[in-house]
């Protein structure tokens, strides 16, 4: 089996010849990458060095919550990189969390890479496992491990990768330390040559066997939902965003408007925030 | 295929059944079972070599936040910044007073040399620059002693943890935790406070972070509050306790004033905006070492002299309306008079008099000036004495004009609790976008403030 880990150590490497970063103007693109992590741990640094200065900032639609896209082109292929607002979990009301969830559920991102600060792994991981429970591609960029090292902390990125099953790197975003060992990264999970194995804790036994039996019904009620399981675990934690959003409709329309153009008008939906 | 909305009510009604076969607790249990994972799974991929700096954080984090120390040492915290400030703001402000007043005598000695009209002089030398000399001398010595050290405490990164310490208060009055951090911010700039309240998330606590944050003095406010409690409280004390005693009393206002925001934020939430208080994660920062160059930039540049600046932009067409107030008469007496005469009930009735609410209104746009344009029009009315440093201020506003202990006391009241100013109501308006609301924001704390000051003069009138 392909475990994921960090490929071999090129934090130094020039920049190479295949990565170019991308401005804006470009409405067509091969992938899509999310760009989560909690506040404070680089993330705008981490985006500006994979996509350069020509950016996209705005607001999400109908909320006071910056958006920023940009993009890089590696070996031909055009990635498209949408940054989420920082957020310390996905399991509250506020916007922020609101705008990042959506886009990882219904934006479908073909890798999010979850940004993680190296002298707070504990509380970042909090974060990194509620997004393995949403999604299988994922990248863990375990950023400002100079700052750690400077705290004397020493992050085990390998073992980090082998306990979460989805491939971990380390950064230093400021400097680009590590980026392009991440955009490599980014690719292999994009294409498949990665495979990943998100760690899911398991939930209570009577909560699985809630799940088990309303998640069907999720699915009969929209067919097609993508992760119907989660939004059984949602409903039942008393989640009013998504009981509010089963109930208008909103979800069945993201997911039929994802079925009739698979390939770019659910993400546009999502991406313009109109989920 | 069944109706999709009945579909989706079905969905709905299922999970409420399955929810009460659930135990009461198991969305925290799940919660609680990631961070598990979460502290297992760092515990194994961390590792620590030789733990100076951090345990030195967590060492001092326990102490300001500690249940028990953190309340006391915080309290005391802000008393020693108020106290340096008093101690140190005194002599420096009786020598700029002196200086720049001997420049208004020698200038308008000058100008009577050259045979200038009386009322070109009053107004340029006795109206404007007089308007703009009080400033300075009254402002900015302490001014120049506070902001640097208040900024040292913001670069330290303690006010993120008087936040964490004053959280359960703020919930337990049915706000939002993070209104302790708008509050924080309301000491430096109210329109500031206003504007942080874009942190918290639910619309209902916003509004009452909003609608409160004028309950505690701003930078604008402190000189009042600093130059009353030396000149009415400190000289109630022998001189050896006098600047504690000063620096106590602007702590106790201080106090007054979050206990006001409490109050009314406790009130608002059980009345007009009901509702529950949401959680939120406070990140407490790491203690940086201040830069100094830092602090004396943003304490010198961007605090000081803008506050300073701001309040000479007022203070001199103030002090030429005041001259001119003084100075043109109508049926005998000044306007100024007539002015003062009109409100002087009123004042009275709250335990002021009619000048020092005459100097609000003229003080609307800035706080900054209430105090100067106060003892202007004291002087323009009467006498044109020399007035250099605190003891000086005592002895007009005392023996000349009948201040006791419970004008100053009841000043201080005022100045904590009235309506914000001009550019706070802007920037509330700006916030909330509703008339009403910000009618609310205006109204409700000048209410507030007849009401506790009428309450205190009639208490110790009663009294005697």
């Amino acid at each position: 089996m392909n475990r994921p880990g960090p490929a071999p150590d090129c934090a130094h490497c020039p920049a190479r010849p295949e990565l170019a970063q991308m401005g804006i103007g470009w409405g067509r693109y091969d992938y899509l990458v999310a760009l989560a992590g909690n506040p404070n741990t680089g993330k705008s640094s981490l985006f500006n060095a994979l996509t350069g200065l020509k950016q996209h900032v705005g607001n999400w639609p109908g909320k006071t919550v910056t958006r920023a896209e940009g993009g890089f082109l590696y070996n031909g292929r055009r990635f498209k990189v949408v940054d989420l607002p920082g957020t310390y979990s996905l399991l509250s009301a506020s916007p922020e969390e609101e705008v990042a969830r959506n886009f990882l559920l219904f934006g479908r991102p073909d890798c999010t890479v979850v940004v993680a600060d190296a002298t707070a792994i504990e509380r970042n991981l909090n974060l990194v496992l509620q997004i393995l429970e949403i999604t299988d591609k994922v990248v863990v960029c375990v950023n400002l491990i100079d700052e750690a090292k400077r705290k004397g902390l020493e992050v085990d990125v390998r073992g980090l990768a082998r306990d979460l099953g989805v491939p971990a790197v380390a950064t230093v975003a400021r400097t680009k330390q590590g980026v392009s060992e991440l955009v490599r990264t980014i690719a292999g999970v994009v294409t498949g040559q990665i495979r990943t194995q998100p760690l899911r804790p398991a939930y209570p036994p009577e909560l699985e066997t809630a799940i088990d039996e309303l998640a069907p019904l999720v699915e009969q009620a929209v067919p097609g939902i993508p992760n119907a399981r989660w939004i059984a675990y949602r409903i039942l934690d008393g989640d009013h965003r998504i009981r509010q959003a089963l109930l208008s409709g909103e979800l069945a329309e993201l997911v039929r408007a994802q079925r009739e153009a698979p390939e770019s008008h659910s993400r546009l939906l999502a991406i313009e925030g109109r989920q | 295929m069944s109706d999709p909305v009945e579909s989706a009510r079905a969905v709905l009604e299922r999970a409420d059944q399955l929810r009460s076969r659930l135990a009461a607790e198991f969305r925290d249990r799940r919660v609680e079972a990631l961070y598990a994972e979460a502290e297992r799974i760092a515990r194994r991929v961390v590792r620590a070599q030789g733990q100076r700096a951090r345990d030195w954080d967590a060492h001092i984090d326990r102490l300001v936040t500690s249940p028990i120390f953190g309340l006391p040492l915080m309290l005391l915290l802000i008393a020693a910044t108020f106290w340096i400030t008093i101690v140190g703001a005194n002599y420096p402000s009786e020598r700029i007073a002196a200086l720049l007043f001997g420049l208004e005598e020698r200038a308008v000695a000058a100008f009577q040399w050259l045979g200038a009209p009386w009322w070109l002089t009053g107004f340029l030398w006795n109206g404007v620059y007089r308007g703009l000399a009080w400033v300075v001398s009254v402002m900015l010595p302490p001014m120049a002693i506070f902001f640097p050290m208040f900024t040292i405490l913001e670069d330290l990164g303690y006010l993120p943890r008087v936040a964490f310490n004053l959280d359960w208060l703020f919930r337990k009055a049915g706000a939002h935790g993070k209104q302790a951090l708008t509050m924080a911010m309301g000491f430096g700039c109210n329109a500031a406070g206003v504007i942080a309240a874009r942190i918290i998330d639910s619309p209902r606590e916003r509004l009452i972070a909003i609608l409160t944050n004028n309950f505690v003095p701003c930078n604008g406010r402190y000189p009042t509050l600093i130059m009353l409690a030396t000149v009415f409280v400190a000289a109630q004390f022998p001189p050896a306790f006098a600047s504690f005693a000063a620096a106590g009393a602007v702590v106790a206002v201080v106090l007054l004033g979050v206990a006001v925001t409490l109050a009314v934020s406790w009130t608002l939430s059980r009345t007009v905006l009901r509702g529950e208080a949401s959680a939120f994660t406070l990140e407490l920062p790491p203690y940086r070492r201040p830069s100094i160059l830092r602090i004396l930039y943003t304490s010198l540049i961007d605090r000081t002299v803008f506050v300073l600046l701001r309040a000479m932009a007022t203070a001199a067409p103030a002090g030429a309306l005041i001259w001119l107030l003084g100075n043109v008469h109508w049926g005998g007496q000044s306007l100024a008079r007539h002015g003062a005469n009109f409100l002087h009930p009123l004042g009275h009735a709250i335990g002021l008099d009619g000048v020092v609410l005459l100097a609000y209104l003229i003080a609307i746009p800035a706080n900054e000036i209430v105090v100067p344009t106060m003892l202007m029009m004291y002087l323009g009315a009467g006498m044109m004495t020399e007035v250099s440093g605190f003891d000086e201020i005592r002895r007009v506003l005392v023996d000349q004009n009948g201040w006791t202990l419970l004008t100053a006391v009841n000043l201080m009241l005022f100045s904590l609790l009235h309506n914000p100013c001009g550019t706070t109501i802007l920037t509330i308006w700006k916030e909330t976008r509703s008339l009403r609301w910000t009618a609310v924001g205006a109204l409700l704390p000048l209410g507030l403030a007849f009401l506790v000051t009428f309450a205190v003069a009639t208490a110790v009138r009663l009294i005697g």
